[in-house]
């Protein structure tokens, strides 16, 4: 993940570390969090965050099916947490141009995986644990760590999109 | 009379949610498969691939095809030679509850919508027709909300001509672009009320993809497919997979039009008791 800022846009890679699932009520909370200067659940420096609200785990596995969400409802807290640390974003979509020029600002890189695919997914997920906002169900925050998990960088640290946008 | 038992219908419910969360219908299997033969673009090709793998994964494994397990939608066509023994709606909702549960389904519906609150798995949304003879058929639609939040209704002038509403239908799937996980199904409804327009959009995609295409239908589906967002918005000329219509009559100073867009994930369940 040190080397996210090298990356170029429409490169295929597979990640394998720990990540963090959060999205919509995750994120108003932990933006509210920082603008309340609250402690956050997560370190922010050099994180990832999946965009991502896995099914229940089935007994013998380690999740359910777990899938990107569409990462555009995410837009207006995400310059925030880029600027508090976070490295890089795993969802599907496109993104404003708030997000690309956060993201250049900032070194941080979007990616995207197989949308439409959890089951698929799940086998890249090695552990899971919930860790903050359990009370939000599907929505709680989970630390992932998983292996080979297949992105395609979709934004840049230079800013340059797979979608063109300008 | 014929009678059914509340409980029947709770049992029946349960086997939907199975159905229409682990495996994806044959006609949409084959609809992908011929999508994948036909797409030129690599990264298309690649992407449709990891569809099929995933239904397949899904089957094999009990697994549901996508996390978004979507807000249930219950289809109910009541014949009127049938009795009920029960609550008809609180067996239904059972179902999809205790189904959710069993199969480890995820928990996306809220009980409020501006207080949001704790997820639950219902209520489900029910659509209900009251038809002929001594039968009662169930059709289960989970729909995600990634493509659900990208539908759209306009109420158009009588007048109107047709090729401005091809273009609002093109336009609509234009707005949807990367986000709601292309290839799509578009369901369009034309003609009744602005609700019921809606309906008929929902209703649309449940059509077997079997059944012979329009040519209202094909000039969509062709026309969408000009707009090259493709796969996962990669690129490629499989950005729609089908387009369904539905249509009703209407009132002489309208012409309502809704637009219902699935992911690739299109995922339904009948059975008929």
């Amino acid at each position: 993940m040190k080397n996210f800022h090298t990356l170029k846009a429409g490169e295929e890679i597979l990640l394998s570390g720990t990540i963090y699932t959060a999205r919509d009520q995750a994120h108003k909370r932990l933006v509210a969090a920082i603008k309340n200067s609250s402690r956050l659940p997560i370190e922010l420096k050099n994180a990832v965050i999946y965009y991502c609200g896995p099914t229940k785990k089935p007994k013998g596995r380690v999740i359910g099916s777990c899938g990107p969400t569409t990462s555009s409802r995410m837009d207006e807290f995400t310059p925030l947490l880029l600027k508090r640390g976070l490295r890089g974003m795993i969802g599907k979509g496109a993104r404003s141009a708030e997000v690309r020029d956060a993201l250049k600002k900032y070194k941080g890189v979007y990616f995207v995986t197989y949308a439409g695919c959890g089951a698929l997914l799940s086998r890249h997920v090695i552990k899971a644990k919930t860790i903050a906002y359990a009370d939000l169900g599907p929505e709680a925050i989970c630390k992932l760590e998983v292996k080979d998990f297949p992105l395609i960088v979709a934004i840049d640290a230079s800013g340059r999109s797979i979608y063109g946008q300008d | 009379m014929k009678e059914i038992k509340a409980k029947e219908i709770t049992q029946a419910v349960v086997e939907l949610v199975r159905q229409a969360n682990f495996s994806l219908r044959s006609d949409i299997l084959s609809v992908l498969r011929t999508a994948y033969k036909a797409e030129a673009c690599k990264q298309a090709r690649k992407n449709i691939k990891a569809i099929l793998d995933n239904a397949a994964i899904a089957k094999k494994n009990s697994l549901a095809i996508c996390q978004d397990t979507g807000m249930p939608v219950v289809f109910v066509q009541l014949g009127t030679g049938v009795k009920i023994s029960g609550d008809l709606k609180a067996a239904i909702n059972k179902g999809i509850g205790e189904g959710y549960r069993k199969y480890y389904l995820r928990n996306s519906v809220i009980k409020d919508p501006l207080s949001r609150g704790k997820p639950g798995f219902s209520p489900c949304i029910m659509h209900s027709d009251i038809v002929n003879g001594d039968k009662v058929k169930l059709t289960l639609l989970p729909k995600g909300f990634g493509c659900e939040n990208k539908s759209q209704l306009k109420m158009f002038k009588p007048t109107v001509e047709i090729g401005e509403i091809k273009k609002f239908i093109v336009e609509a799937v234009k707005s949807a672009g990367p986000d709601a996980c292309p290839p799509y199904f578009i369901g369009v409804g034309i003609g009744g009320t602005a609700d019921y327009s809606a309906v008929l959009a929902k209703k649309a995609l449940l059509t077997r993809l079997t059944v012979k295409n329009s040519k209202l239908e094909q000039d969509l589906l062709r026309e969408i497919n000009k707009t090259c967002i493709g796969p996962m918005g990669l690129g490629g000329k499989t950005t729609a997979l089908a387009v369904k219509v539905k249509k009703y009559s209407t009132h002489i100073a309208g012409l309502p039009v809704s637009v219902n867009i699935s992911c690739h994930a299109l995922r339904s369940a009948s059975v008929t008791l």
